[in-house]
């Protein structure tokens, strides 16, 4: 049975302007972030405070967390790498933050700079600051159907990763298909790995739609008890692996089929999309979201 | 695992704590079990790009690009190429080259190239070009079928009783399309009853298979799952097809549905070819290339060779 809820966690202001060619404003994405508090969305992750140095998308983090109009009951979540990462989201007033690791040895290496391991080691630093000042980490493990350079990923190791993030201490656990490589097969295949070790209420699917394949994911994720989902307004960030290929998966049109199952996600689909259109305005982009194209113009 | 102390998440894994300490499970209270489908081994893909596709792109493509487009597609596995249109070229200049096609074309053995045929003036101009399968279009909704053939839906059954029985005479089968079976531009929504009672129609006159069409490609899962439960009824699930649109982005998970429905043949269009004419600058048909990738994905066999 398909869950009556589903809780989006949207990722626009993170995942999807961190990999947009164009550098947004500070002040377009304070708007942004508060035009999709008004849609009803329960968790919309801001920024990231990783090295503006690695990241110059995010060099705003600070003035971007001071600026937002936080809407009582929703959670504005940061990433942090590290403890000082961890330390200066603080300082800026973050209340929830999360923690990224990898399914894959290679991926960890060339994104991070350091084995799965030593990540691990990394983060353990970040959870005991966190538990001391009662911030709630979520983790994400990226490359859980695919990697693009080690290829296929064994559902085993996404299984594990997960499973020491969920028992270092993160609430909930994000798989991420970031090349956007699976399909309802190997989806499957991998949650049932995953969900031997870590409980199915405690896990998230952060589908790529590289391939087109996302919803059908998202779909099977639904059907076998998932009840999180990760997306990206008008399905911003494209693929840095696959150029000229598209990214996170449009909140649009997750909201569209959810809607379309009878679940409730608590999102106003109009005031969504006028985010989208926005942000898009904002950057000159097309939107990705099929929903927001197929409306527009009718 | 709320409570549950670190040291004990990190040893052992949830299901062995679990299984092996039943209290734990009550007092965990959650039971969450996995969904395990049935999908078909093989899935039939019927290809539309040279007829529904090139019929809603605004170029007028050249009958030796669409012979080729054709002759391309028979090498890749695929064993149904729609491949025209006999409608009056008056009301779709694109297809008016449909004689030429069917004259041009390669057939490769085992390939099968159907084509629309909407009355028996059309029926006959196919047959005498040299088809040999030949597909009808009827709606679910009165007010699309007048805009769009310009007769009520049980004037198109008359018109499609005569081009069956003419097909009956000479052998050749028939398909039958089931149009805004998810939704209409101009009724909105559509009862799967209305569906159920046009593709029954379709069936019973003598159609092999009944392809159901969200022509706007505002379906879900949710809609595509009612409607599915109520033609089976009427229509044996193997008779069965779905024609989805990706207007909305909801063509793959509609076909996904579908599979673990029973349902095993799927109509998509080459590199998605053909908007979606009510709906400016949207997508319109699910492009192949990505239904065969998710069924690859699945273990779904799709090439007959």
């Amino acid at each position: 049975a398909l869950p009556q809820t589903v809780k989006i966690v949207e990722v626009g202001p993170r995942d999807g302007l961190q990999n947009e060619k164009t550098i947004v404003p500070t002040e377009a994405k304070i708007n942004l972030i508060n035009m999709l508090s008004e849609s009803g969305l329960p968790v919309i992750e801001a920024t990231s405070f990783v090295s503006p140095k690695w990241v110059p998308q995010m060099a705003d983090q600070v003035e971007v967390m001071k600026g937002i109009r936080k809407k009582p009951g929703v959670s504005y979540p940061v990433l942090t790498p590290n403890l000082k990462g961890f330390q200066a989201a603080v300082s800026a007033g973050a209340s929830e933050v999360a923690i990224f690791g990898a399914a894959s040895e290679l991926f960890s290496k060339k994104n991070i700079n350091c084995s799965v391991e030593e990540s691990l080691q990394r983060f353990e630093e970040v959870m005991k600051a966190a538990k001391e000042a009662a911030v709630p980490v979520r983790g994400y493990v990226s490359c859980v159907v695919g990697c693009p350079y080690e290829g296929q990923v064994a559902p085993e190791k996404v299984a594990h990763v997960a499973k020491r993030l969920y028992s270092m201490g993160c609430y909930e656990i994000s798989l991420g298909d970031t090349i956007g490589v699976g399909t309802p097969g190997s989806m499957t295949k991998m949650l049932e790995a995953v969900t031997k070790e870590v409980p199915v209420s405690a896990l998230a699917v952060h589908c790529h739609d590289t391939y087109g394949q996302a919803l059908a994911n998202i779909l099977i994720a639904l059907q076998m008890g998932i009840s999180v989902v990760d997306s990206s307004v008008a399905g911003l960030g494209g693929c840095p692996y696959a150029q000229g290929a598209s990214g996170n998966v449009a909140t649009e049109d997750v909201v569209y089929m959810l809607h379309g199952l009878g679940i409730e996600t608590g999102v106003d689909l109009s005031k969504l999309m006028d985010a989208g259109a926005f942000i898009c305005r904002t950057i000159n982009r097309k939107t990705s979201s099929k929903v927001a194209q197929a409306t527009c113009k009718l | 695992m709320g409570n549950v102390p670190t040291t004990v998440k990190h040893c052992l894994s949830y299901r062995q704590i679990i299984e092996e300490y039943p209290w734990f499970r009550s007092w965990l209270q959650e039971e969450k079990s996995i969904t395990k489908h049935d999908y078909p081994e093989f899935v039939k893909i019927v290809e539309v790009g040279p007829r529904d596709g090139l019929q809603n792109e605004k170029e007028i493509v050249p009958t030796r690009v669409k012979i080729q487009l054709i002759d391309m597609l028979s090498t890749t596995g695929l064993s149904v190429i729609e491949a025209t249109s006999f409608v009056s070229s008056k009301w779709v200049p694109q297809m008016a080259d449909h004689a030429d096609v069917v004259k041009g074309i390669q057939r490769v053995p085992h390939v099968r190239y159907p084509v629309l045929t909407p009355n028996i003036q059309g029926f006959q101009d196919a047959v005498a070009a040299g088809a040999t399968e030949v597909a009808v279009f009827g709606s679910a909704s009165e007010t699309f079928s007048r805009r769009n053939i310009n007769c009520s839906i049980s004037e198109s059954m008359l018109r499609f009783e005569e081009v069956i029985s003419a097909a009956k005479d000479r052998q050749i089968p028939v398909r039958g399309y089931v149009s805004c079976a998810l939704g209409c531009p101009h009724e909105g929504r559509i009862e799967p009853s209305q569906v159920a009672e046009v593709a029954k129609k379709l069936y019973e006159m003598g159609c092999y298979e009944i392809s159901l069409g969200d022509t706007i490609g505002v379906g879900t899962p949710g809609s595509m799952f009612k409607l599915l439960q109520k033609v089976m009824n009427d229509v044996p699930i193997s008779a069965l097809a779905v024609h989805c649109h990706d207007t909305y982005g909801q063509a793959l998970p509609n076909i996904l549905t579908a599979l673990q429905m029973g349902v095993s043949v799927v109509d998509s269009a080459v590199a998605g070819l053909g908007g979606c004419p009510y709906a400016q600058g949207s997508s319109g048909n699910v492009s192949t290339e990505d239904v065969l990738y998710m069924l690859h994905g699945m273990g779904i066999g799709t090439d007959w060779r």
